[in-house]
């Protein structure tokens, strides 16, 4: 048996198309931005795979995930600041009952 | 006195009516208007010093080698520049009109300023609400006038001619708290617009055809060259045709309905007795002596080319004509004494109109004792005295009215006994419009009624009985109001005669009355500038004395004393009588077209197609907008679940297109 | 031919990424979806190790497990009551989302199928890379460097900080 490079895609999609439904499905806004991170963190692995299958000994891949983990990582600070910031103000983090900004 | 002094004829009273009308009201009242009087006797003197110049002076360029007086163009600088040949210009022109008209215009508003230093005051010697606003638009009348006068293009008199229209707008309804005041300004202003509009024209169609804004076209030299020139552009401009007319003949009728809207001829003349309602000086200078023989002053600037233009002539001769009758026998039946001089002031109009139509026949003056241009010469004449003896008579009117407060002759009555300078002034008025010698009237008047049957004996005989009928009502006035019966006292005081300010400029005026009619007009004011001479025509002179004997005999017997005589002829042709006395139903028939026919069918239905159908598409965009926008407002639903989802699913059909084409 | 205990620890984190990936987004106590994240990030990490990029892995494990994920909890432990279950999710809602996932997951892996030709490819052989030559290539400006992308995110990180601290400063 061998490993392809189709049997490491496979749970990146499905780990991705958790944090498709998880994002459209969760109210919590933690919740939604978990289901962010998981989408990043498939993509994260699918530059991983392609750059070691198909240009092994390069390290574009490896690069852009090194950087995407960095930004990731400043994104989710800024997201938690916001949400925290909003939950004292609004007293809550459901992303429904934040909805002041519509027209 | 250097004829360029005339700048500052017109300045003066433009410079008051800024001070006054900026600085008067934090000033003392009566300071306002001797300040006022002050400013207009500086100008009169002035303009009499250039008048006299003009006339008598013998300055460069002022008489031709023939002895003929020249126009003097002072200044004429371009105002506005549009193009080569489009250039409006501002000038100052000086010819023999003009430099009368300059005494006319100064003289009658110097006798206003100074007698509404009385008239404008209660019987405290308090002055008015709003005087200084009064010797403001006097002011600025008294300068558009003169600016009207002296121009020396069309446009020039155009624009003029507007300013007065807007000084006579604003005086009429002076007293704007009066609804019937407001109603006559509007009506003034509105007829006058509508006139001035055909003016505009007029001038359009001619400056287009001559391809400038001057008299008498630009390649002619002066008025005399016009008529034996055919070559002129003027002299072309009737080769063009439009429906059977020549241009010239459009534009020349176009630009006499302007001058007939402020001279009020028939049937434009519905706004002058409204427009008495205005305070009665302010009728003596605008409505009586002044603005309205604007028309009469724009047909003689143009003479010439009207009488290039014998179809143009022809309509004036007629208007004229039929105007004097028609507003003679309205005046006979008046009550209102300021509305029976108002009649009076059209009629008398008329026959200056007339008289300018009457000098020419087939495209020729007519040969008058080897002179040309008679009926020019007397109506400027007529022009110049009638100013005088009908400001004196609606002066005099303004003294009774405020001694009685009322406009009607049944307030008044047997009045002699308590104004006699008055009475007198009024008498002199009477005799002079009525034509009896040696008073001013009638000399001027004689000269038309020679004119007149020089044109033909139809027109003599026309002419000759309208003066009769304004022998007629002139004295009915006269006896009704100073005569009849004793006087009853309406008022907590008795009438008696004005103080000085007022009675000075009836006692003035009435001396001019008296020796107008010997200054020598033939020599002065001619169409070409040329002496003309005349002689009394024996026939004429004492057939028309004798008719306005006639006339006088006539209101003598039935209005001297007290009788039923004028109430049995009122009742034998009652219908006549009660059409005279509401004017023919001229304005019935106005406010019947206006309200009745434009108003209910043309402005209504088009209001309607306005508001339906115009503002009913706009309105239907704006609904559409509204209703669309308030649908898809609720996409905007500020849940980012909802617009991930649709993203999310755009970008899946993205996909799944992109791999179909890619796969397959 | 892939060595046996490369298979098997294929497999484990192969499921352990499916089913942690699955039990984040469904289950109802938010504690419980930010440890399951953590379970997977770590497959994820190990999935590195796998790779032969065992810096990345690690970078994977102290950022992502060891920042965020305490980010997450201290947020969590903020603004939730523990023990507290997330409301009963609207059905209607649960299947759009579930269709939605589902479509876009059918429609990559009908692609990732149709590319049998990249899809078998095997695991070719890489040489380790040393953290001399990673350093050298991070902060070099040649043709490979990643010099640039390094500052820029540098400065990111700083404009983060000070954004933080803005936003989440008490008034």
């Amino acid at each position: 048996m061998n490993l392809t490079l189709l049997m490491y895609l496979i749970p990146s999609l499905i780990m991705f198309g958790c944090g498709v439904y998880g994002f459209l499905t969760r109210k919590n806004m933690i919740a939604i931005m978990i289901s962010l991170e998981l989408m990043l963190n498939s993509i994260d692995i699918n530059f991983v795979v392609f750059n070691r299958y198909l240009f092994p000994g390069q390290m574009e891949g490896m690069f852009f995930t090194l950087f995407a983990i960095a930004i990731a990582a400043a994104e989710t600070a800024l997201a938690l600041a916001i949400i925290i910031n909003v939950f004292r103000i609004a007293k809550d983090v459901d992303i429904n009952k934040i909805n002041k900004l519509k027209f | 006195m250097p004829l360029s002094y005339t700048i500052a004829v017109i300045a003066i009273p433009l410079l008051m009516f800024l001070f006054l009308g900026l600085v008067g009201v934090k000033m003392e009242k009566k300071l306002t208007g001797i300040l006022g009087c002050i400013g207009m006797l500086v100008t009169t003197v002035l303009a009499y010093g250039v008048a006299l110049t003009y006339f008598f002076g013998t300055g460069e360029g002022q008489v031709s080698a023939e002895g003929v007086r020249q126009a003097v163009t002072v200044f004429n600088p371009d105002w506005l520049s549009f193009s080569k040949t489009l250039v409006v210009r501002m000038g100052i022109m000086l010819d023999p009109i003009a430099a009368m008209m300059l005494i006319v215009i100064t003289t009658v508003s110097m006798m206003v300023h100074l007698y509404s230093l009385g008239y404008m005051c209660d019987h405290h010697g308090h002055a008015e609400k709003g005087f200084q606003r009064y010797y403001a638009f006097l002011a600025l009348f008294t300068f558009s006038m003169l600016g009207l006068v002296v121009a020396t293009n069309l446009f020039q008199i155009f624009i003029f001619f507007e300013m007065v229209g807007v000084s006579s707008y604003l005086l009429i309804g002076f007293y704007y708290e009066s609804p019937a005041a407001i109603h006559a300004s509007k009506k003034a202003f509105i007829v006058t617009r509508l006139a001035d509009l055909f003016f505009l024209v007029g001038i359009l169609i001619l400056s287009y055809y001559t391809q400038t804004f001057d008299f008498f076209g630009s390649d002619v030299n002066g008025i005399a060259g016009l008529l034996d020139n055919p070559q002129s552009s003027v002299a072309k401009a009737g080769a063009t045709t439009f429906m059977g007319c020549s241009a010239m003949a459009w534009a020349l009728t176009f630009i006499f309905i302007g001058g007939a809207g402020k001279s009020a001829m028939y049937p434009l003349h519905i706004w002058l007795p409204d427009a008495m309602e205005g305070p009665t000086p302010v009728s003596a200078l605008i409505h009586a002596a002044t603005m309205v023989v604007a028309g009469v002053y724009l047909v003689a600037r143009l003479f010439p080319l009207y009488v290039i233009v014998q179809g143009a002539m022809d309509i004036i001769c007629v208007v004229g004509a039929f105007t004097a009758f028609y507003a003679a026998a309205i005046a006979c039946v008046q009550s209102d004494i300021k509305r029976a001089l108002a009649f009076s002031t059209i009629s008398q109009i008329a026959f200056m109109m007339t008289s300018l139509a009457v000098s020419s026949a087939d495209g020729k003056l007519i040969e008058i004792h080897g002179g040309y241009g008679l009926g020019y010469m007397a109506s400027m004449f007529h022009l110049f005295t009638h100013a005088m003896f009908k400001a004196l008579l609606f002066l005099c009117a303004g003294a009774i009215i405020h001694a009685v407060h009322s406009n009607e002759n049944d307030k008044m009555h047997g009045l002699h006994k308590y104004m006699p300078i008055t009475s007198f002034a009024f008498l002199i008025g009477c005799l002079a419009i009525a034509g009896i010698p040696p008073f001013a009237g009638f000399w001027s008047k004689d000269e038309i009624l020679v004119a007149a049957y020089e044109k033909g004996l139809g027109w003599g005989i026309w002419m000759s009985m309208v003066a009769g009928m304004t022998a007629f009502y002139m004295f009915r006035i006269y006896f009704l109001i100073f005569h009849w019966k004793k006087h009853e006292v309406h008022t907590e005081h008795e009438p008696s005669d004005q103080p000085w300010t007022m009675t000075l400029p009836l006692i003035i005026l009435a001396t001019i009355s008296i020796v107008a009619g010997f200054v020598p007009a033939a020599n002065l004011v001619t169409w070409d500038g040329a002496p003309l001479h005349t002689q009394l025509n024996w026939t004429v002179a004492g057939s028309s004395v004798l008719i306005a004997c006639v006339g006088i005999g006539l209101a003598y017997k039935m209005y001297y004393k007290e009788n039923t005589l004028p109430q049995r002829m009122a009742d034998s042709c009652r219908g006549l009588w009660t059409a005279a006395y509401r004017r023919f139903y001229m304005d019935e028939l106005y406010q019947f077209i206006t309200h009745k026919v434009i108003f209910q069918g043309i402005c209504k239905p088009i209001a309607k197609f306005d508001r339906a159908v115009i503002d009913g598409f706009f309105n239907m965009l704006a609904e559409v907008t509204n209703t669309v926008s308030f649908g898809i407002r609720k996409l905007q639903s500020g849940s980012i679940q909802g617009y991930v989802y649709v993203y999310f699913i755009g970008a899946l059909l993205l996909a799944a297109v992109t791999a179909m084409f890619v796969i397959f | 031919m892939e060595s046996v205990g490369n298979i098997i620890m294929y497999f484990v984190i192969a499921l352990s990424i499916i089913v942690f990936s699955v039990l984040t987004v469904t289950t109802r106590k938010i504690l419980r979806s930010a440890t399951y994240l953590l379970f997977v990030l770590f497959a994820t990490a190990a999935l590195y190790f796998q790779m032969d990029y065992p810096f990345l892995g690690a970078v994977q494990i102290a950022v992502y497990a060891g920042g965020i994920v305490v980010l997450f909890v201290f947020s969590i432990l903020l603004t939730q009551r523990p023990g507290d279950d997330a409301a009963q999710l609207i059905s209607t809602r649960r299947w759009l989302g579930a269709v939605a996932a589902i479509a876009g997951v059918g429609v990559t892996g009908y692609a990732l199928f149709s590319y049998a030709k990249f899809c078998g490819k095997q695991l070719p052989a890489m040489g380790d890379i040393d953290m001399a030559t990673l350093g050298h290539f991070l902060l070099s400006t040649d043709k490979w460097g990643y010099l640039l992308p390094f500052e820029a995110v540098s400065v990111l990180l700083l404009a983060c900080i000070i954004g933080g601290v803005v936003i989440a400063r008490r008034r």
